[in-house]
């Protein structure tokens, strides 16, 4: 009897004492949580510093998707309108987040380091359709003294679809 | 006492305020209670609608009154119907005998700051609370679903257990101040000290009874979520369940404020005599404090299983009532009352 009042008491004292803590809750819209830098959210497609997509339209990621949620069509491009440096682009790029499953294998996949998974998790949406993603929201918007893709380049200068890479750092 | 016109306007004025206040403390109580639960779970709690959250209780009602009303098919539908109001009706009359103040005089006349001084308050309060578990039980049973019934009958079965404990309870302040009105236990308070330093047994039998009169966490059996899915009101839904929302607050506002009465001296405080208007400050200040603690309560301990409760309440708390009465009684033999 006397041990369960002291454990009561203990309760009571618990609970008074968090209530004077600071609140862990993180005021969502306003504040928003740090995620890892591994966090896997809504992917981007990248471009090279010269503005370029990185993307080459190979459909490795297509192929290794578990969940089947990514469309990839390849079309062919000359130097007098060019998308990327390999010989073809992906004129079609579509990923459904209905389907996808956020492990990140078309990450690992690609070959040229295009497709990343970045920290945007804010995924909602009201129908199917709004559901997939294509190519012109997924790339990066095009930085600033590079013109948007296509462009018009000197013949013969992009010979090389897969650029030289370094192994990857966090 | 003369009964002329301006008589009864007050009457009805004082009617009015003491339903506000039981009406508003009720909106304001959930809000209070949300607060204080989510500081004590290291949360915020509401503070989206309005500043800080004020308008949540407004953004809840709103939303109840605009939900669904099922009856189910086989119900009672008289009864079902009538339950909710069985169970806030008395609720709401509680606190009709409870002094908020001293006398104040406003143009000319006196006007006593509370509605009713009825020489056996504290029995009318006693009566009064029982009558709201009639509303429960045939809640429960005119549900015509099993929960409902097991929570309405394990309401009932509460109720009369903790009654006798509660009833022992206000033998303390009755025998301290030799009256069952409020005014006269409050003005014994005056001339003594607040009965919780003489019956500190007796404020303690009283908060846990009331809590199990109550039904609140952790005597929250008639609704106890995990077993009977809501108790007494799991079939009722928009403003039918609202009412047992606010019979459940309203009756957390009425036994703190009889509580506040009984053993922490009611309305009384320092420089009453030059501002009457803070009496009824202090008791609003002391309903809070007793609030606070059944919100802690809640916070902290797990509902305890139905045996025990029984157990608790007829081999310990029934007991140690009875031994408090006779304590008591000793005592003011031994030593001289009032």
């Amino acid at each position: 009897m006397a041990n369960g009042v002291y454990e009561m008491m203990r309760g009571l004292w618990q609970t008074f004492r968090s209530a004077w803590t600071k609140p862990v809750t993180i005021q969502y819209p306003e504040v928003k949580r740090q995620v890892s830098k591994r966090y896997r959210g809504r992917h981007a497609l990248k471009r090279y510093e010269n503005g370029l997509e990185k993307c080459i339209g190979c459909s490795l990621c297509a192929a290794v998707c578990p969940a089947d949620a990514i469309f990839v069509e390849a079309s062919e491009q000359t130097d007098d309108k060019r998308y990327s440096p390999g010989e073809r682009y992906a004129s079609t790029y579509e990923i459904n987040y209905l389907r996808c499953i956020f492990c990140g294998l078309c990450e690992d996949a690609c070959p040229t380091e295009a497709i990343v998974l970045e920290d945007n998790y804010e995924l909602s949406f009201e129908t199917r359709e709004s559901a997939i993603y294509t190519k012109d929201m997924l790339l990066d918007a095009v930085s600033a003294p590079n013109l948007p893709t296509p462009h018009k380049v000197k013949p013969g200068s992009f010979n090389r679809s897969v650029p030289e890479m370094k192994d990857p750092v966090d | 006492m003369v009964i002329d016109s301006s008589m009864i306007w007050e009457w009805v004025i004082k009617s009015v305020a003491i339903l506000l206040f039981c009406t508003v403390g009720f909106a304001y109580t959930t809000l209070y209670e949300r607060k204080v639960l989510a500081r004590m779970q290291v949360r915020w709690g509401p503070n989206r609608a309005g500043p800080r959250g004020i308008l949540q209780p407004v953004a809840d009602g709103i939303k109840l009154i605009f939900k669904e009303e099922l009856i189910p098919a086989k119900a009672d539908k008289l009864i079902f119907v009538l339950a909710p109001v069985i169970t806030v009706i008395p609720a709401l009359i509680i606190t009709g005998v409870v002094p908020w103040g001293p006398d104040i005089t406003l143009g000319g006349r006196t006007i006593h700051l509370y509605l009713a001084n009825i020489n056996v308050a504290v029995l009318y309060i006693m009566s009064i609370t029982s009558i709201s578990v009639y509303g429960i039980t045939l809640a429960g049973w005119s549900s015509n679903n099993k929960y409902a019934t097991l929570g309405g009958l394990r309401s009932t079965a509460q109720m009369i257990s903790y009654e006798l404990a509660l009833g022992l309870a206000f033998v303390g302040p009755i025998l301290l101040a030799g009256s069952m009105s409020l005014q006269d236990i409050v003005a014994a308070q005056a001339k003594s000290v607040p009965f919780i330093l003489l019956q500190p047994l007796g404020a303690v039998i009283y908060m846990i009874a009331v809590i199990a009169e109550v039904n609140r966490a952790p005597f929250d059996m008639p609704e106890a979520e995990q077993e009977l899915t809501a108790g007494y009101h799991t079939e009722y839904s928009g403003m039918k369940f609202a009412l047992f929302f606010m019979a459940e607050y309203i009756k957390m506002i009425a036994v703190s404020t009889i509580g506040a009465t009984l053993f922490l001296g009611g309305y009384l405080g320092p420089f009453l005599n030059v501002a009457p208007w803070l009496g009824p400050v202090y008791l609003i200040g002391k309903v809070a404090i007793l609030l606070y603690g059944l919100i802690w309560l809640r916070a902290t301990l797990p509902r305890i299983r139905y045996d025990r409760l029984m157990a608790f309440g007829w081999k310990v708390l029934f007991p140690l009532a009875l031994l408090n009465v006779i304590l008591t009684a000793a005592g003011i033999t031994l030593f001289g009352g009032k």
